[in-house]
């Protein structure tokens, strides 16, 4: 056996105008966990895409358990034993967990001249894998009725069938609770006894440190090098992730909260699990932080109050007048604008550029004569919104595509800001974003909280929340089940709410 | 520098390769058949690209939506035939209203806009509050119109057209036919639209992102409703021109113009991946259709022959204009 399972040397790979990797080495030693970490950007995922034969590298060498190998594609590097579970999961929802497991694979048996899909093998085996992964489930099942974290583990445990050597988690609990973080740690302390090397990619610096053995780093495609997580602190992981000290993570919050914008009485989703009886109250000025653990209907309540969701009962007022909102445009119309969660998904138009993602929600300010619009006053919005917010592009004709996530988060604040909103809902503000773009968008929210405008933060991260909240709601199961001043916030309290499930 | 350079002169190249292929074409027939470049043949192009312009103009909000609207060319069926039931000379033997005195010619347009529109209206709100998939419910609408249009005409053929009618198609201005103007006239109505209004950006932003525009406040339903009437609109109008063009009309006018108003559509840009699409690419698209359709005949090839290959270009415009999308990935 050879000292390191997995060795890339010398990696680079440009793309026109860019070095993405530049002399990247990594080296992963058997049995153990990798963290690979960087700011986004810094070519984690250039760098796992060469692995994955999805980009040809320029230079370099890929050498497996000591011996070099030539990737051709995915599927070549699964069946020489490098698996990888992807952040955003590829399953096939309609379909049983068996089959998803043997997907492209499935056991066969002879009838006659036709080979036949042999289904009992099928099951059977695929019970025996979950097993090892720890989920007692019916393989039967359609995978579209597990959670995100169980069809993590049959992903897991699909590697785990293929007898993968290397497997790659990236981002593996961006969307999980704590108790499935802990499940999915015990799967993947298993699979480290069994003497599989993981690779394991996340801004999670706690994980990081608890699960890991080794952790690299990168910054800007290069390699900046390999410690001992036991060595390593979050400070100097985050040093060593921007080169350069990070004193403070928050700029500091000298907003001040005034009278009371919006209250919410008795709200209640018109679906039985979700949000029941909220009662929430926000001041002008002020920050407020939503806390909870995922699944504990906070985007659900906010994407009611925005009116994406319908409400049963209860009320809302909006600077003392109860409203009734149905549609996002009577929201926006009485001043309120919501940042999604997904901002892929829900929030760019990717195909559009930055001017139109910016003017979109305001277009009827900028109508002349009833119906031309205004181009120079669009123009004008948007080069005052790249200025004021620095979103960095090379002009307002460039697709938002193709900028970086914490640009794309500004562009998609600015939409808002367009419409003068009193009141700002940002759903993880800064999911996906790199630390130094992370601190820009913190001090954009306390200058708008300084103008008066109120801000709603979800947030799952606990660092943040506790860093920019002037007040946190903590929600569970559908409930508000707390409230903790900025102040006295702390990890333990809130989680202490977050899991208050009676 | 010059690496990158020429890589985008490949790439030009590449996603443009079916407009460079036609343009190669007409140099061909051109020197192999030079009254290809008369003028008469180009008056007869463009009377021919001003029909199905206004159709590509009319399916393209639908594409760019991400949408379709199959029912495109019965709708100008439907129109040609509504038009050519009005528009009968007094004194025709087969008349298929005996007695209905003389209408004023833009009361016709107006009548066979608005039926048409009730079925643009269909399409859309069945689109935007039933959720079914553009492809389908306008397929189905397909089907209806064509049954409407059989009731109503009865399947017999219409002719005997009166001449201020025809004179739209067939009359010139400084030898330049009307049709020309009027389809320049759709062209710039539809880029100012696209490109000046609300309307326009709300289109683009929903073919773009759908939730994200519902999001935003845009009125998603609405926004549809208005696209597929206002391509009824057009497939009417176009119908309207379609029969005084060939001076008669019957139930199988205007079939499967859907098609090729989709395949131009796509040659000239409008990706059927959503939020991308513009005026004058649309123009491009049904100038390389008609482009290429006259070569074939220039060039005497079979009819059938002609079938399979503007089956084939449709498939490859769409495939390439996908591998522009996968590329990007």
């Amino acid at each position: 056996m050879s000292e390191y399972m997995l060795e890339m040397r010398g990696i680079s790979k440009s793309f026109p105008g860019v070095k993405a990797l530049d002399n990247v080495t990594i080296k992963v030693r058997p049995g153990t966990v990798h963290a690979l970490m960087g700011e986004n950007g810094a070519g984690k995922s250039t760098l796992m895409k060469c692995l994955f034969g999805i980009y040809k590298m320029d230079e370099g060498e890929i050498y497996l358990n000591g011996e070099p190998v030539h990737i051709l594609n995915a599927d070549d590097a699964l069946h020489k034993g490098i698996a990888m579970v992807h952040q955003e999961l590829q399953p096939i929802p309609e379909r049983s967990i068996a089959e998803n497991i043997f997907c492209g694979r499935y056991p066969v048996r002879q009838v006659g001249p036709l080979k036949v899909v042999d289904h009992k093998r099928m099951y059977d085996e695929a019970y025996e894998l979950l097993k090892q992964v720890r989920m007692e489930y019916d393989p039967k099942a359609k995978l579209g009725t597990l959670s995100i974290s169980q069809m993590q583990s049959v992903e897991i445990a699909k590697a785990v069938s293929m007898s993968a050597k290397v497997v790659i988690l990236d981002e593996p609990t961006s969307s999980l609770t704590d108790n499935e973080v802990e499940a999915l740690f015990r799967i993947i302390n298993d699979l480290r006894d069994q003497g599989v090397s993981i690779i394991y990619i996340s801004h999670k610096m706690d994980e990081i440190l608890r699960i890991s053995d080794d952790v690299s780093i990168m910054r800007d495609g290069q390699y900046v090098g390999t410690w001992e997580a036991k060595e390593l602190t979050i400070d100097a992981i985050i040093a060593k992730m921007v080169g350069r000290e990070l004193t403070n993570l928050f700029p500091p919050r000298d907003n001040v909260p005034g009278e009371p914008i919006l209250e919410l009485k008795g709200v209640t989703s018109i679906l039985p699990n979700s949000f029941k009886n909220v009662n929430l109250t926000l001041r002008r000025g002020e920050i407020l932080g939503l806390g909870g653990l995922v699944g504990a209907q906070r985007t659900e309540l906010m994407e009611a109050v925005f009116g994406i969701r319908n409400i049963a009962s209860g009320e809302i007022y909006f600077k003392g007048k109860k409203v009734t909102i149905k549609r996002p445009k009577d929201a926006i119309r009485d001043g309120i604008g919501l940042i999604t969660e997904d901002r892929r998904g829900t929030g760019i138009f990717g195909v559009l550029s930055i001017a139109d993602n910016v003017s979109i929600a305001s277009l009827d300010q900028y109508v002349d004569a009833g119906i031309v619009l205004n181009d120079a006053k669009i123009e004008k919005l948007v080069s005052d919104n790249v200025a004021k917010l620095s979103i960095k592009t090379p002009s307002s004709k460039t697709l938002i595509q193709s900028l970086s996530g914490g640009n794309q988060q500004k562009v998609i604040i600015s939409r808002w800001l367009a419409n003068n909103p009193d009141i700002l809902i940002m759903d993880e503000p800064t999911r996906g974003i790199d630390v130094g773009a992370k601190y820009e968008i913190y001090q954009i929210m306390i200058d708008l909280a300084k103008q008066g405008k109120a801000i709603i933060m979800i947030s799952s991260e606990m660092a943040e929340l506790i860093g920019m909240s002037d007040r946190i709601v903590v929600m569970c199961n559908g409930k508000v089940t707390g409230e903790v001043s900025g102040e006295e916030a702390t990890q333990e309290n809130i989680m202490h709410f977050a899991t208050k499930f009676n | 520098m010059n690496k990158a350079k020429s890589l985008d002169f490949k790439k030009v190249i590449s996603e443009n390769i079916l407009i460079i292929i036609v343009l190669l074409m007409v140099v061909l027939v051109s020197i192999l058949k030079p009254n290809f470049l008369s003028l008469n043949n180009f008056s007869n192009i463009s009377v021919n690209t001003a029909v199905r312009f206004i159709i590509a103009l009319g399916i393209s909000g639908c594409l760019i939506t991400k949408g379709n609207d199959l029912s495109a060319g019965r709708t100008v069926g439907l129109g040609a035939c509504i038009a050519g039931t009005l528009l009968q000379k007094p004194d025709y033997s087969g008349k298929f209203f005996p007695n209905l005195p003389q209408l004023p010619i833009w009361l016709v347009l107006l009548i066979v806009i608005a039926i048409c529109c009730i079925f643009g209206f269909i399409n859309g709100c069945v689109v935007s509050f039933w959720k079914v998939p553009p492809f389908i419910a306008t397929l189905g609408m397909q089907t209806i119109v064509y049954g409407i249009c059989l009731v109503y005409t009865k399947a017999v053929p219409l002719g005997g057209y009166r001449k201020d009618y025809t004179d739209i198609a067939s009359g010139k201005f400084f030898g330049v036919p009307y049709l020309f103007f009027i389809a320049f006239v759709f062209g710039l109505f539809m880029w100012f639209l696209y490109n000046k209004t609300r309307h326009g950006k709300y289109m683009y932003a929903i073919g773009g992102n759908e939730v994200a525009a519902e999001v935003s406040g845009i009125n998603v339903s609405r926004t549809k409703i208005k696209i597929y009437v206002l391509a009824s609109a057009l497939f009417a109008v176009a119908g309207f021109l379609l029969g005084a063009k060939a001076g008669g009309a019957s139930v199988n006018t205007g079939l499967s113009y859907e098609l090729e108003a989709i395949a131009e559509c796509t040659i000239g840009g409008v990706s059927t991946n959503g939020g991308v699409g513009k005026v004058s690419g649309i123009l491009v698209g049904v100038l390389v259709f008609e482009l290429l359709k006259s070569s074939m005949q220039f060039l005497k090839i079979d009819t059938s022959w002609q079938y399979i290959v503007q089956g084939a270009v449709i498939i490859v415009a769409v495939a390439l204009d996908l591998r522009k999308y996968l590329a990007k990935k």
